[in-house]
């Protein structure tokens, strides 16, 4: 039997946008028209004010280190133990989820609030996912 | 909600807690049903409301075979138990229907009869969490830890002081599942499970499951335990997503649900004799503290590390044990309900003397959900 593999994002029509974004080396943010609000995960509305008046920005790509845990186990399928899954607080202000490269995956050298850069890791045809590394200089 | 108009008059677990082998899940929720309605000197015709988590109020009501005219399917997580607690208190009082029992199992341990849980690809955890290695609880719930730590100020060892003080009431009941007594260091030096926390930072994996009988505070004084009235409630919401929290320093769900309960219930947190948080993970205990009132979160660590939790403290907290130390069958809430209402019947293996108020706390998901009761025997 193989091994089963790593979870895979399966987009929606509402998540497309974002989806194609990373393919393209893009991290794309929604932000209302209406209020200004930047906010995520995506959705055609503002989840401030209702509004449906949204448009899709292309995002700077910096943000810091909000927290994490460095998991040792159990690993999820597809991970090597122990790696970081870190939350990314996005200069636009919303967070997410992602890990941590070209970083060693420890609590010395993983600092909250550090400042950290988006990096895209392909895992197949379809799918690129949004990593962080710590930001250049 | 009007104070006091409801009350518990049958709650037990099931016979056996831990490792069950010989049980189904489904049997579980009977086995507790079955000890619940003989503790309230009641048959199961008896029964016109249902609610349940995970499994479905009409899997639960078929297998009894109970016909109700009121249901609550809410599974919101953990805390689903309070919430049902609410809302059978709501019904009762609206005339809906006159007796309600909730119940909860889960195979946890043994897995006999469990449904899957799984995270579809296309939900928004499949697609913004799921890919980046989150894989069950450990992973997940303790990732807003570190940031409350540092805004807070808060040591390795205060939290580890969590699971010391819980294993110091498990202790004294002979239910729990860990009853050895551990130290800081112990905790600090258990296996890593997910940095920052450790093996005795995290709750047990078990089998069991409990349930509640109530009906009108009238009704009540008829039947063969002494009632455990109901003084306030609240519940909420946030996000099924850990990332996606508002902040990290707090839980918006705890703080909806904890204050509207106290408000409801017309009490100052001085008035509180007995207090259970539901501990799925060590840091929860500290976020009840602080988003529940009691203190500023900046004190929660030093107030547990400095004993005021433990037995003989002045705040009693998860006298059971707790989900570190008592049981966790996934879904710890049931349990913690069933302490407040031991603690309100004054017969509780670490019985705190003279409790009159019980606050019961609990969290759904991680941090995604919250309910709080407020419980008393003196109506
Ligand atoms: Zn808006």
């Amino acid at each position: 039997m193989a091994e089963p593999a790593r979870a895979k994002p399966k987009p929606t029509p509402e998540t497309q946008y974002f989806w194609d974004g990373t393919q393209a080396g893009e991290l794309r943010l929604q932000r209302c028209d209406a209020c200004a609000n930047v906010y995520f995960p995506p959705r055609p509305f503002c989840p401030s004010c209702g509004s449906r008046k949204v448009s899709v920005f292309k995002a700077s790509g910096k943000g810091k280190l909000y927290s994490y845990v460095i998991n040792h186990r159990p690993a999820a399928p597809g991970f090597t133990p122990p790696y970081a899954i870190a939350v990314v607080e996005l200069d636009e202000g919303p967070r997410m989820m992602s890990n941590i490269i070209d970083c060693p995956q420890t609590p010395e050298a993983l600092e909250l609030d550090m400042k950290l850069e988006v990096a895209f890791e392909k895992l197949d045809d379809k799918i690129t996912l949004p990593m962080f590394r710590p930001a250049k200089g | 909600m009007r104070r006091n108009q409801v009350a518990v008059v049958g709650a037990a677990e099931t016979t056996e807690l831990g490792i069950i082998p010989n049980m189904s899940q489904i049997q579980l929720h009977a086995d507790a049903a079955l000890n619940a309605i003989a503790d309230a000197g009641l048959k199961l015709s008896d029964i016109d409301g249902i609610a349940t988590a995970v499994e479905t109020p009409q899997q639960i009501a078929h297998y009894l075979g109970i016909t109700p005219t009121w249901v609550d399917g809410t599974s919101v997580g953990g805390c689903s138990f309070m919430l049902h607690v609410r809302h059978a208190a709501a019904a009762i009082e609206a005339g809906l229907c006159k007796t309600v029992l909730i119940t909860h199992a889960e195979s946890g341990k043994s897995m006999i009869g469990k449904l899957p849980r799984s995270i579809p690809a296309d939900s928004l955890q499949g697609q913004f969490e799921a890919p980046f290695g989150v894989y069950g609880p450990p992973s997940m719930f303790p990732i807003p830890v570190l940031r409350y730590m540092k805004t807070y100020g808060i040591t390795h060892e205060q939290i580890a002081m969590v699971a010391v003080v819980q294993r110091e009431w498990a202790a004294k009941n002979p239910r729990a599942t860990m009853k050895d007594p551990i130290t800081v260091a112990d905790v600090l030096n258990s296996r890593m499970i997910a940095y920052p926390f450790r093996l005795l930072q995290c709750c047990l994996v078990t089998d069991g499951g409990g349930a509640l009988i109530l009906t009108s505070a009238d009704r009540a004084k008829d039947f063969p335990r002494k009632p455990v009235y109901i003084l306030g409630t609240g519940e909420s919401v946030e996000t099924p997503m850990v990332s996606q929290m508002e902040t990290f320093n707090s839980s918006r769900a705890f703080k909806v649900a904890g204050p509207t309960a106290f408000k409801e219930a017309g009490i100052t947190h001085k008035d509180v004799d007995h207090l259970m948080i539901y501990d799925a993970f060590a840091h929860l205990p500290l976020y009840g503290l602080g988003d529940l009132g009691f203190m500023p979160h900046e004190e929660t660590g030093k107030f547990i590390a400095d004993g005021n939790t433990r037995p003989g403290g002045k705040l009693p907290l998860n006298t059971n044990g707790g989900g570190l130390s008592y049981m966790h069958s996934g879904m710890y809430g049931m349990y913690a309900l069933q302490e407040s209402v031991r603690q309100m019947r004054g017969i509780a293996p670490a019985q705190v003397k003279d409790a009159k108020i019980s606050v019961c706390h609990g969290v759904g998901g991680m941090f995604a959900a919250s309910g709080t009761i407020i419980f008393t025997n003196e109506r």
